[in-house]
């Protein structure tokens, strides 16, 4: 009786001990992106990224194995996001969040975050307020008033008088012509025009005439990926705007691989803003293309840097926070990094938890025989411009 | 030939109304969440939800004939309602739901009078442009809605002040499913009254029922707002669960989910769309749980499967099996 | 020419495209009363038809067009024979359930093989750029675009009016229980222009690269498109599609140039009012 009493102490021991030392050597990593849908390509390479960190730096961190839980939303789906993440924390206990393409998504999920104290990372939504929804949030991708506030105050200071803004009718689409108008207008520039395109539009020729008629500077387009930046640019093309004479604006999918592919070289002239461009001229980002095309035979792009330096800043806020996985440990460490990235020094600020970096001003020139964004001019340590007013 | 051997017709109106047993096993199953599963409540709520809504669908195109490409419409107006009220500062659950219902009740009531005037063909794509017309309208009216982000800043107060919604989803399953059941008995009632009967007979032949003198339009536009009503609700749950509502609330990808839905369990059947939900949304869950990017593959060919197996649905391919065992015996 | 002209013709172009898109279902819709909601799976089959040929196997773009138009036609032969035949007599909403089923496997299957990213498409040299033409710039692709659109109009009408074929077609349209009571052999000539819709709906899928792009989503995109051009024109009628098209194309256009805040619903609004006025299509027969 002895024996079986202190056998069966010994195994539940040992179980529990098992149990809770096998939950202690893994980290769980809850990724909530749009893997399937209209935003698929996305998550894609925002998932390329994180498999690439992943495959160089080993999933071992700080002692303990990272373990990636992959959770589809199929796209703006911000219900189901906010229980992907409930159910991440209640089913999988995840640790922490990260992913999340899209804005209502991340803000649904950073609910959660927030009640269960739970380290988020957000690899590419680009709304600026997202970060302040809660205490646990660190971004890694860029904000859209970072570039394109930039983009205005650089586009005025550069000889350009007069511009016409034509957006996508939606929240991304609508903060960029925000803060493209203020940057500009703070600069001294005029708008003599504006316009907002349907959100799933196919055909641009109508707004670009318009545009045309005005005869501005530049004409400064914002525009999602997929399909429409190539839309565009032939619209451009056929409706004769020369951008040698009337500068084409925009923001990195403008400039994006294969949009530059379908639109020839009736892009040539076309300048974007952008965090990131895989040529861009660094030992670190040659090595970080080659190793990637390796890998998944294409080009990284923002979205890929976006998960490649999301994980690296879960990996090192887990190496300084000494393996503890609670949101608090992990954001004190996570505040302040500063790293080389591909793109060139980024840091997350200390007091917003957002990224600084450096925001490239680009043109498309050929290169050899392709289309290549060259990088022109930079500004370097851009802080996100909304939150700094909304603090002052 | 006697009364003896024929039924009549009152008696087999009042036998449709007797709670068969296995009606009884399915809404005591839906009580089993709580005790197996309870880490998938939230799920459970989302499911009960989306089961009110495929109900809301069936009244209409099940019991009525009329096709809607176009439902989420009244959902996303009842969703909206019941978010803004709670970023005004009221966030009641209950007065929430009164409020949403008659919201979208008002706004069904006003579209019923084009819904009641066509049929077909032109129906549907008339349902699919309302609907359509007012995602673009909620898009554009991003100072209300707020917009492509979503509305911001809503918080759900506990249920009789008492009733926290928690991060496990007991509070949301629990809430969800009652409002699932109450309404679901209302439906029942309504389908088995003489109105329900003469919706059927709408569905059936609609100038047959005209030239003897039923009031075809007055019926559609009852039926149609009281469905506006219940997705309404459906819509006004969602908002209170998830504490979130963005434009997809009232998009074409919603509708056209819910149709699926409702067409996979069966429609005409009461069940049908609780049945429809909980497969399609379990199966989509699972599927790409194993599988983030390729899921909608498998459930193609489970749609595909339930087409050729189980015509007119699951519950309509069931009960056939059932005909033909009992042929049989 | 006021360039208000110069955006008429690049809606025409949009409309054409509408066109070779929604013509099959109209035929088939109108013929059988299957509900094909795969009608855009084979457009986009035909897409990534040209975008293979064109970049894996370097054929000209020029004579990918066929290719896209047997393959498409080719692989609704298949899918008739197989599945789409049995259905005939079920009820709409399982027509309904197949298909959108198989176009939920087409997407993952575009995805699957071809990845999510948007597709381009080389074309040779002397399709790129544009003329002038009295102070308008025309672009190169639309005006073959059109120019392609119109003779495949022009063919389909003679077909229809001039030949045995097309004289069945239209009887089966008109009355499918009549023709078959005359000894028409109603099932091979469904089977045959159903191939033919879906040959042209490739065909509009490979051409529509250059104008919207292609992606795996593209399946569901066109098919609201494609169901607006069908329910205005009126089921079973080429002319019909053709003038919804035109209509459809034109208006929306014309309204993103001058009431660029309400130019996305334009195009339902004028659908929703059209059929308020003529439920059964422009063309459509009176019920």
């Amino acid at each position: 009786m002895q024996k079986a009493l202190s056998g069966f102490a010994g195994l539940a021991l040992a179980l529990l001990g098992f149990g809770s030392a096998n939950a202690q050597d893994s980290v769980k990593v809850g990724l909530i992106m749009s893997y399937s849908g209209q935003f698929a390509d996305t998550a894609a390479q925002i998932d390329n990224g994180i498999k690439l960190y992943v495959k160089q730096h080993g999933d071992t961190v700080a002692g303990k194995k990272i373990e990636l839980i992959r959770k589809d939303t199929g796209g703006i789906a911000p219900d189901i996001a906010k229980r992907l993440a409930q159910e991440l924390v209640v089913r999988d206990n995840a640790d922490i969040f990260a992913g999340f393409a899209l804005t209502p998504n991340a803000l649904a999920a950073a609910d959660v975050s927030a009640e269960a104290k739970k380290f988020m990372v957000v690899m590419n939504a680009a709304t600026a307020i997202i970060t302040t929804k809660s205490p646990y949030i660190a971004r890694t991708s860029s904000t859209t008033p970072q570039l394109n506030y930039t983009l205005g105050t650089w586009a005025a200071k550069n000889g350009i008088k007069t511009a016409y803004t034509m957006v996508s009718d939606y929240g991304p689409g609508i903060d960029a012509e925000t803060w493209f108008q203020t940057g500009f207008k703070e600069g001294g520039g005029q708008i003599v025009g504006s316009v907002r395109f349907p959100v799933a539009n196919p055909d641009f020729s109508a707004f670009i005439q318009a545009a045309k008629d005005k005869n501005p500077d530049a004409i400064y387009i914002w525009i999602p990926g997929g399909t429409q930046p190539a839309a565009v640019g032939k619209a451009l093309a056929e409706r004769g705007i020369d951008p040698a004479k009337t500068k084409v604006l925009g923001q990195d999918a403008l400039g994006d691989e294969t949009a530059l592919k379908s639109m020839g070289d009736a892009s040539i002239g076309i300048i974007t803003v952008s965090d990131y461009d895989y040529t861009h001229k660094s030992p670190l980002n040659q090595q970080f293309v080659k190793a990637f095309n390796d890998e998944f035979h294409r080009n990284p792009d923002f979205f890929a840097v976006g998960g490649y330096d999301g994980t690296h800043l879960i990996y090192q806020a887990l190496n300084k926070a000494g393996g503890k996985t609670d949101g608090d440990s992990l954001i004190a460490a996570a505040k302040g990094m500063a790293w080389e990235s591909p793109r060139g020094q980024i840091s997350i600020d200390p007091e917003t938890r957002d990224i600084v970096q450096t925001v490239y001003i680009r043109r498309v020139q050929k290169v050899g025989d392709r289309l290549e964004n060259v990088e022109f001019d930079s500004v370097p340590n851009v802080k996100d411009p909304a939150k700094a007013r909304m603090t002052h | 030939m006697t009364s003896a051997t024929i039924a009549g017709p009152h008696e087999v109106l009042r036998a449709q109304t007797r709670w068969h047993w296995s009606e009884i096993a399915f809404w005591l199953a839906t009580l089993l969440p709580f005790v197996l599963t309870p880490t998938y409540l939230v799920l459970g709520s989302q499911i009960a939800i989306t089961a009110l809504f495929a109900l809301s669908l069936d009244l209409i195109l099940g019991f009525s004939g009329i096709v809607s490409l176009g439902h989420a419409a009244y959902f996303g107006v009842g969703a909206y309602t019941a978010g803004l009220l709670s970023t005004w500062g009221w966030g009641e659950p209950l007065t929430g739901l009164a409020a949403a219902a008659l919201a979208a009740g008002l706004f069904g009531y006003l579209t019923s009078f084009i819904i009641a005037r066509f049929r077909h063909l032109a129906l549907i794509m008339i349902t699919l442009g309302i609907g359509l017309v007012l995602q673009e309208a909620a898009n554009s009216a991003s100072w209300l809605t707020g917009g492509f982000d979503g509305l911001q800043g809503i918080h759900t107060w506990p249920i009789f002040g008492a009733l926290r919604f928690d991060l496990y989803g007991y509070t949301a399953y629990g809430y969800a499913l009652a409002g699932l059941f109450v309404i679901f008995l209302v439906a029942r009632r309504l389908i088995h009254s003489p109105f329900g009967l003469a919706l059927r007979g709408i569905r059936e032949n609609n100038q047959r029922m005209a030239a003897i003198g039923a009031p075809t339009r007055a019926h559609i536009r009852t039926i149609y707002t009281i469905a506006a009503i219940i997705a309404g609700i459906a819509g006004a749950m969602l908002a209170q669960t998830t504490e979130t509502v963005s434009l997809e609330a009232l998009g074409f990808q919603r509708s056209a989910d819910v149709l699926v839905m409702l067409i996979l369990g069966g429609t005409g059947r009461l069940y049908g769309g609780l049945i429809g939900a909980a497969v399609y949304m379990v199966a989509r869950d699972q599927f790409s749980g194993l599988n983030p990017q390729y899921w909608y593959f498998w459930i193609g060919v489970l749609l595909i499967a339930v087409v050729m197996l189980l015509p007119n649905g699951i519950l309509g391919g069931l009960s056939l099996l059932a005909r033909r065992a009992k042929a049989m015996s | 020419m006021p360039p208000v002209f110069g955006v008429l013709f690049d809606g025409l172009a949009y409309g054409m495209l509408l066109f070779l898109l929604s013509v099959g279902l109209s035929v088939t819709l109108g013929m059988m009363n299957f509900v094909n909601l795969a009608h855009c799976s084979f457009a986009m089959l035909g897409g990534y038809v040209t975008v293979t040929l064109t970049n894996d196997f370097g054929w000209p773009f020029f004579a990918t067009l066929p290719a896209a138009f047997v393959a498409a036609a080719a692989a609704s032969a298949v899918l008739e024979q197989v599945f789409f035949r049995r259905f005939y007599n079920a009820g709409e909403l399982d027509q309904c359930l197949l298909t959108i089923g198989i176009v939920f496997i087409s997407i993952a299957a575009a995805a699957y093989i071809y990845g999510t990213i948007n597709q381009p498409v080389q074309l040779p040299a002397y399709l790129q750029g544009s003329i002038a033409f009295q102070g308008l710039t025309l672009s190169i692709y639309r005006l073959f675009l059109i120019g392609i659109a119109l003779l495949i109009t022009i063919a389909l009408v003679a077909m229809l009016e001039a030949t045995r074929f097309g004289a069945q077609v239209r009887a089966a349209v008109n009355n499918q229980r009549m023709a078959r009571g005359l000894g028409i052999n109603v099932d091979a000539l469904f089977a045959l222009t159903f191939a033919l819709g879906s040959g042209l709906a490739g065909l509009g899928g490979a051409l529509a690269i250059q104008l919207v792009g292609l992606d795996p989503s593209f399946a569901f995109t066109y098919l609201i498109y494609v169901l607006i051009v069908v329910s205005v024109g009126g089921l079973g009628s080429i002319s019909g599609s053709f003038a919804a098209a035109m209509l459809l194309g034109v208006s929306d256009v014309a309204g993103k140039y001058y009431v660029p805040a309400i130019g996305a619903f334009l195009i339902y609004l004028v659908m929703v009012v059209l059929l308020m006025w003529r439920p059964t299509g422009i063309f459509g027969r009176r019920a």
